[in-house]
């Protein structure tokens, strides 16, 4: 049974006179509980499609379907992981959380369940520790995790993650992506990630979908990642079908779709 | 290297940004309460003024001492408006009363006038900041009100309100309006598009996302407009109270120009400008007291 179904989705964006066609003809099956990648280059249209699965822009063509209901505005079952954390650097990482626990739990859990739900998401992420402290005080990584932490606690249908570790340092990196596994495999989320990181995208997914240059971008592949889980970033390190993957992955970007600077 | 200030919030694309950004949690170090250090970060900050003060009182006191000069000098208006200031509440009488409930009955038309202000520019700004076309139509008129002097509307304030306690409060307040108006518009313009996909995710409604999302975001631009606007009431305040009488500060002056009582002229010019000054560091303390990590992102 098919949970998200992105069917023939085109976007087109108008600025005055100009129409510039970002992505055309996307199809995309995905089931529940999939963690799937989107890799491509940078400026490709990864972002603008997330954007229309999370109902933030309107397609121009085709349409989306979540769980038998078609999407047409954004809502808290389509939580987005934004690039750049998004935290409101007024409030306080517990203030942050709440600001969606309030919102989507506001008749379903008493004050007293909604304080231990956002607790729960903050050891989740392991940001408890840090519930008083503003985004201005804490790094980079612990931001992007009270973000994953702040998703994670509207309970949404599907997680949208955009590049969610691009910004951070390769070590602070590898940890979250750990974090991220482990929470996948404990909670069984259906998620989606952008990423430009062929090694990520291997380790954390079920599908790597490739997608093609723009203008009019489109997904070029599909990947199947038949790795078993858990997956240990050690021991895949020199895992035949984990080089193959990337191998496979690799030679899209780099000699099928190589990237044309505009000149 | 010339932005220290702001290179945390515009590194996010670099990496290596957790040492950096961690800094800032730190502890300071144990800063010794010590008695000479306080008093000379006393003196630094007294001290000169204080010297330019005594200055400008002496050579005041040397041009305007000889016989025959225009205007008084410091010796005669402590001579003669002594009363004025040392007791600044006292009450003689219903017309002679002390400089400060003078100054109180002033702040009162102001609190009214600039509170009104205040609530309405941010509402009117929230709003038209939402809305291109609105920003559109409307900056420009906007910003050609804002520079008619406050005076000017007096005359229309009084045919509308045909009583001057009224007119003197809507004098302050349309010549306070305008930068609370312009200032939340550019504040709510400005909100980071992040925000809003967070507030849309969230759905929230227009309540909800004024009161979370848009005035916190705002609050540096809206505060800004508000220190403008608190220098601008106690302009109008004092110029409209010239003319429409009363118990205020302003009409005090104009009282004490008519039977030529210059050294009490220049107590009130004085109470008037450290009454400016103290509201305008109000404004300021309350705004970076709000507004503190809004911007540290
Ligand atoms: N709101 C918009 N208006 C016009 N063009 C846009 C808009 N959003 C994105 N684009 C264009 O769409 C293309 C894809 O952008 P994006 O989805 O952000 O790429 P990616 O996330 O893959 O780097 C870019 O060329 C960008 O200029
Ligand atoms: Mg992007």
């Amino acid at each position: 049974m098919t949970y998200l179904e992105v069917s023939s989705v085109g976007k087109s964006f108008t600025r005055g006179s100009t129409t510039s066609e970002v992505l055309r003809d996307i199809n995309l099956n995905i089931e529940k509980g999939e963690f799937v990648s989107i890799i491509g280059h940078s400026g490709c249209g990864k972002s603008t499609l997330l954007n229309l699965i999370a109902g933030l822009t309107e397609t121009s063509a085709g349409g989306i379907i979540l769980e038998n209901a078609e999407v047409t505005a954004p809502g808290p079952d389509r939580a987005v992981v934004f690039q750049n954390h998004s935290l409101l650097p007024w409030l306080s990482v517990y203030d942050n959380v709440n600001l969606a626990v309030a919102k989507v739990f506001a008749r379903s859990k008493s004050k007293a369940e909604r304080h231990d739900w956002i607790m729960e998401n903050l050891q989740l992420v392991q940001m408890a520790h840090a519930k008083d402290k503003r985004p201005g005080e804490i790094s980079g990584g612990m931001k992007q995790r009270v973000g994953i932490a702040r998703a994670l606690a509207m309970e949404p249908k599907i997680l949208l993650l955009d590049e969610p570790f691009g910004a951070l340092d390769a070590l602070t990196r590898a940890h979250l992506q750990d974090q991220m596994t482990e929470i996948h495999s404990r909670l069984g989320n259906t998620v989606i990630m952008i990423t430009h990181d062929v090694d990520e995208a291997v380790l954390l997914s079920d599908r790597i979908v490739m997608m093609t240059n723009g203008p009019a971008a489109t997904i070029g592949e599909i990947l199947e990642v038949p790795l078993e889980r858990p997956r240990n970033r050690l021991e895949l390190a020199s895992d035949r079908s984990y080089l193959k993957c990337r191998e496979a992955v690799l030679k899209f970007l780099y000699e099928r779709h190589r990237f044309v600077e505009a000149a | 290297m010339t932005l220290p200030a702001q290179a945390d919030s515009k590194v996010t694309a670099l990496p290596f940004k957790a040492p950096a950004a961690t800094v800032t949690v730190l502890p300071r170090p144990a800063r010794r309460f010590n008695m000479a250090t306080v008093a000379g970060r006393i003196a630094t900050v007294l001290v000169p003024p204080l010297v330019v003060l005594a200055v400008i009182l002496t050579v005041w006191q040397v041009v305007f001492s000889q016989p025959g000069s225009s205007l008084p000098p410091p010796s005669e208006v402590w001579a003669q408006s002594y009363d004025l200031i040392v007791d600044p509440f006292f009450v003689y009488g219903s017309q002679d009363i002390g400089l400060g409930l003078r100054v109180l009955t002033s702040l009162q038309r102001v609190a009214i006038g600039f509170g009104l202000a205040a609530v309405l520019g941010i509402a009117i700004g929230a709003v038209i900041g939402q809305s291109k076309w609105m920003m559109r139509g409307l900056d420009p008129i906007f910003q050609i009100l804002r520079t008619v002097p406050p005076l000017a509307w007096l005359p229309i304030s009084l045919a509308a309100f045909m009583d001057s306690g009224p007119s003197a409060i809507f004098v302050i307040f349309i010549t306070a309006i305008w930068p609370v108006i312009i200032n939340t518009t550019v504040g709510v313009r400005n909100i980071p598009q992040d925000y809003r996909n967070v507030a849309r995710v969230l759905q929230l409604n227009h309540l909800e996302f004024f009161f979370q999302i848009m005035l916190p975001a705002a609050a540096p631009y809206i505060f800004s407009g508000l220190r403008i606007s608190i220098g601008l009431s106690w302009l109008a305040i004092v110029a409209a109270e010239m003319l429409t009488g009363g118990v205020g500060i302003g009409f005090f002056i104009w009282d004490a120009w008519n039977s030529s009582r210059l050294t009490d002229i220049i107590v009130a010019l004085i109470y008037i400008g450290v009454v400016g000054f103290i509201l305008d560091r109000l404004v300021a303390l309350v705004g970076s007291f709000v507004t503190r990590g809004t911007s540290a992102n």
